[in-house]
């Protein structure tokens, strides 16, 4: 059986500023970033749902020696949805060598941004972003 | 299951090495075929740890390339994949395949050579690790995972951010002190807590003395039934315990100072060997960065969750101390060649349990263990092995 939510579809949703997510019938659990089966009771019988978009940060780093592609300083974070997965994403619109522990348990907004493709990623990349709200 | 034994083990120096790594492995795998007084004729089957052979050298078909080097033509020749953990798997894969009757003599190891790509490239690479997908293009490293989880544990125990840096320093302190004792190491040479916090920042909290290095290197194992583990050696040692889990992309496992994957493998590996954390008189955790050691120690069962750093400064991981952790100078001292390093952790082991190890050697030590953890916490493999004899 295909995916209900496969990769494609997550991002024509962010695109079209949606954050779309898996509601689980079984176990009512939410699921974010797309999965096959819920990741707390392993059912499929699952429903593409709009996410609130809002969530917490839960930790984060600075990132000063990066891969090849990326320029540094930039923010990697962990953040937790209102619905109560996590996700991962660059926190932007503040300035990385500013950042420290204080910013855990700010909110955030969930957009995303495109990143260039290189050899070996299969093609055109999203990566999430972070905007704090609070 | 039948009882199986290592015979005999073998490893190259870790480092910037210049060579290839059919060549190191091929180095590695004859001197652990040698300790075991065997020809590679009486090998059944070859498991290879490797990561990212096919990126960094631009070699695929590894295994079969590697055991055709040692004259292995005749073998079931497999590579195994799980980033950090690949050689764990590749040990893991022959003791079952032992364990079950349908091999008698196995070679297990793993090699890689990382330093052929330059940083920027070898931290792209090793950016394949987390989901390609929804983690990858954030940029994330290595040392950002850590860094991450370095900046939860504070959060979760209370414990300020000056405290913590000041255990993780204490943890790379204590392994380059085992690592000068260590002449396989990349690193043997002491280090200050001013060398630790004057280094670069890598990834925050994470400075350059934090990470270990980019290494090259090879190590390998015979893994053999007990009728003939007993007649190749008076040493064996035998493989008690086995344990290997499994986690997806880092935000799927939320809170991850204490891995789930760790938390089943651990746990399958004391259940089969029948053993507590107590238990163990030495052991090799994944210590790719200074936090790594404290949340494996956490983990394993050494200390109560948010205690590890705490052991460290009191000198209870230290040989000598309460549970000797990395005597071996740890992937930050010893070298980090990421498909060897399950590998070198049993080389370690099995010379420990032998007292072969010199200044560095674990005085009495019978049971050790081994942790490796490959990707994003996404692949753990625990092994525990105790004297044979």
């Amino acid at each position: 059986m295909e995916y209900k939510l496969n990769f494609d579809s997550f991002r024509e949703g962010l695109k079209e500023g949606r954050l779309l997510g898996l509601k689980c019938k079984k176990c009512t659990g939410y699921n974010a970033p797309p999965r096959k089966v819920c990741s707390n009771c392993g059912s499929e019988d699952m429903d593409v749902v709009t996410l609130s978009g809002k969530g917490t940060i839960q930790t984060f780093t600075v990132i000063y020696v990066a891969p090849e592609g990326f320029e540094s300083p930039f923010v990697v974070a962990m953040v937790e949805l209102e619905e109560g997965p996590w996700l991962m994403g660059n926190i932007e619109g503040i300035d990385p060598v500013k950042v420290n522990m204080d910013i855990i348990g700010r909110q955030v907004a969930i957009g995303y941004k495109d990143v260039p493709a290189d050899m070996i990623s299969a093609g055109e990349r999203i990566a999430l972003n972070f905007r704090l709200i609070d | 299951m039948r009882e199986v034994y290592i015979a005999g083990v073998g490893m190259t120096k870790f480092g910037r090495l210049e060579r290839g790594q059919l060549e190191l492995f091929g180095e590695a795998a004859m001197d652990a075929i040698n300790e075991s007084n065997l020809k590679p004729k009486d090998i059944q089957a070859l498991f290879l740890g490797n990561s990212v052979s096919d990126l960094d050298e631009g070699q695929t078909v590894l295994a079969s390339h590697a055991a055709s080097e040692i004259g292995l033509d005749h073998v079931m020749a497999t590579r195994t994949e799980g980033a950090c953990a690949s050689s764990s798997i590749a040990i893991i894969i022959a003791f079952v395949m032992v364990g079950s009757g349908f091999f008698d003599i196995v070679l297990a190891g793993g090699c890689e050579r990382n330093t052929a790509s330059p940083t920027a490239l070898a931290t792209r690479i090793m950016n394949t690790g987390p989901h390609h997908r929804y983690e990858s293009p954030t940029g994330i490293t290595f040392p950002g995972m850590f860094a991450m989880m370095a900046h939860m544990y504070a959060k979760k125990y209370g414990v300020s951010l000056e405290r913590l840096k000041e255990w993780m320093a204490m943890v790379a302190i204590k392994n380059h002190k085992n690592g000068a004792k260590n002449p396989k190491a990349q690193f043997q040479k002491v280090i200050t807590m001013d060398d630790v916090f004057s280094s670069i920042m890598v990834a925050s909290p994470l400075q350059l003395y934090d990470c270990c290095p980019i290494s090259d290197g090879a190590a390998a194992v015979v893994v053999a039934s007990g009728n003939v583990a007993k007649k190749l050696t008076n040493k064996p040692v035998q493989i008690i315990g086995v344990g290997q889990a499994s986690s997806g992309g880092l935000s799927t496992q939320r809170d991850y100072t204490l891995p789930v994957a760790r938390v089943h493998s651990s746990r399958q590996a004391y259940k089969m060997a029948g053993l507590k954390p107590e238990d163990i008189d030495v052991v090799e955790l994944h210590d790719c960065f200074t936090i790594a050691e404290i949340v494996a120690t956490d983990t394993l069962g050494f200390t109560e969750p948010g205690r590890g750093g705490i052991a460290v400064e009191k000198g209870e991981t230290e040989i000598g101390g309460r549970i000797p952790v990395n005597p071996s100078g740890g992937l930050k001292a010893k070298g980090h060649p990421v498909g060897a390093t399950g590998a070198a952790q049993v080389y370690e082991i099995v010379n420990q349990l032998r007292g072969k190890c010199g200044e560095r050697q674990v005085e009495g030590a019978k049971v050790g263990m081994t942790d490796t953890l490959g990707g994003p916490f996404a692949s753990i493999g625990n092994i525990i092995l105790k004297r044979g004899w």
